[in-house]
């Protein structure tokens, strides 16, 4: 069963919805032990990085920390991505998971923020998240702020410069941008995640 | 320096493109405006229609309640819950949202994005209250904006209940005060432009595009693939949202897009 985690941070319909498609058994938690058993977990998002301090405060953080540990499959979406780094100038008291180096921060002024559509992904190959999903494929963000390009940045767009677009590393994934709500090249990383 | 020799980037990946969304106007469970689509069982039904409009290219579906009577809000919510199931693309839904409450079951229905009007002129704190709960990326705040002509020259004023009622206030103003309550889009719609099929307002699109930061989706009057055109390049809006253009001058999204895409806008394509 896949943990779909609710933290009261905006809407799971569709993600579990994207994976009820896909025939994948799934559930929106918010209860640490089922986390705790879940085979893979994913760790949606929508709004404020602020927002995942609630995962601290429920028991969550530390039975997903647990589960990660344990080799299991994490799948960070949006602010979910950004909660895989150490932190956000959105929010600077509150500490991310720290499973990839940096800090998320603001587009830069020049731009429009947020950052709302349709954008490309230039892809890196080898990437299991990505894997059937070329470069210049079009995903939908939804974001004023973004992850810095490291080692693990598996696909990344351009808007105000580089950023990271999705990371992986062994059993942990993120991506920026709503794989529920890409389209075909969506479903196709949701499934990829579901499968491993 | 990370990540940097494996990234081509900039210039062959380097464009947020224009989004083009479909509407439904649906009444008592049916899209009133048909759409001109081909092997449909059913050409009103919001589900087929939206799935039809997802699978032509359209970057986000938006389904409007346009009678929201109490007694019809059962039969929204199922045709909402009925076109989620198999849409993967941005789902807006609005009409008579007047209090999170409402707002609560429209997503769990399945809506991404809700779009509030009347209500947020009414009471514009329910704009942070959804926003707060589900995220400012959520909450749509629709503009209907009249032009006034004066001695001053000429302004905007919002409409409300439809665009039927005047309320006396400024279009700029009150999309500055969307945005500072927590906006997450504008979707501006000209009344006088609406059903006109001669063209979206680029002045007035221009005039709220300078005032806000957040997108600014352009609606009514498109009569034909140029307007878009127009609209893009001289509003400068972020997306533009059509109804009834799909059924009497252009047979889907896939059209309008090849359109654009010959001007040189930016869209998502192949889609």
């Amino acid at each position: 069963m896949i943990a779909i985690v609710d933290y009261r941070a905006g809407n799971l319909v569709s993600v579990k919805k994207a994976v009820d498609h896909l025939g994948f058994a799934c559930a929106i938690t918010s209860d640490p032990m089922v986390v705790e058993r879940a085979e893979k977990i994913i760790v949606p998002g929508v709004g404020h990085f602020a927002a995942t301090s609630a995962l601290d405060s429920s028991g969550l953080r530390s039975a997903i920390t647990g589960a990660i540990d344990r080799q299991i499959p994490f799948f960070g979406i949006c602010v979910g991505m950004q909660w895989m780094f150490a932190a956000s100038e959105e929010a600077p008291g509150v500490s991310g998971l720290g499973v990839f180096p940096g800090e998320c921060a603001h587009f830069p002024q020049e731009v429009k923020a947020p950052h709302v559509g349709w954008n490309q992904l230039e892809v890196k190959d080898g990437s299991r998240l990505l894997r059937g999903v070329p470069s210049g494929a079009f995903v939908y963000f939804t974001h004023s702020y973004r992850a810095p390009l490291v080692a693990e940045t598996v696909a990344c767009c351009n808007y105000g410069g580089a950023f990271s677009a999705a990371v992986e590393r062994e059993h942990l994934f993120g991506a920026q941008f709503h794989p529920e709500k890409s389209g075909d090249a969506g479903l196709t990383m949701l499934e990829n995640f579901c499968r491993l | 320096m990370p990540g940097s020799p494996c990234w081509r980037i900039s210039a062959a990946y380097n464009m947020l493109t224009k989004r083009i969304i479909a509407c439904l106007d649906v009444d008592a469970g049916r899209v009133v405006k048909g759409v001109k689509f081909l092997n449909l069982r059913d050409a009103g039904d919001p589900a087929e229609l939206a799935a039809a409009h997802s699978r032509a290219g359209a970057d986000e579906i938006v389904l409007l309640d346009i009678s929201a009577t109490h007694e019809n809000r059962a039969i929204l919510l199922d045709a909402v819950r009925r076109a989620a199931r198999e849409l993967f693309v941005p789902f807006t839904v609005g009409g008579g949202i007047r209090s999170l409450e409402d707002a609560a079951a429209v997503f769990d229905a399945g809506a991404d994005k809700i779009s509030i009007n009347s209500a947020a002129l009414a009471d514009p704190a329910l704009i942070t209250r959804i926003g707060e709960r589900y995220g400012s990326q959520a909450v749509i705040v629709a503009v209907d904006a009249k032009r006034i002509l004066s001695d001053n020259g000429a302004h905007w004023e919002v409409r409300s209940a439809g665009g039927r009622k005047p309320t006396g206030r400024d279009a700029i103003e009150w999309v500055r005060e969307a945005e500072s309550r927590g906006a997450g889009e504008i979707l501006l719609t000209s009344m006088d432009r609406d059903g006109t099929r001669d063209g979206f307002d680029c002045e007035l699109t221009a005039a709220v595009v300078d005032a806000t930061s957040i997108p600014v989706i352009a609606s009514g009057g498109a009569g034909g693939p140029q307007h878009f055109v127009t609209v893009f390049r001289e509003g400068r809006a972020d997306a533009a949202l059509a109804a009834s253009i799909f059924h009497f001058s252009l047979n889907s999204v896939a059209e309008l897009k090849q359109e654009l895409r010959a001007a040189g806008v930016p869209v998502r394509w192949p889609c």
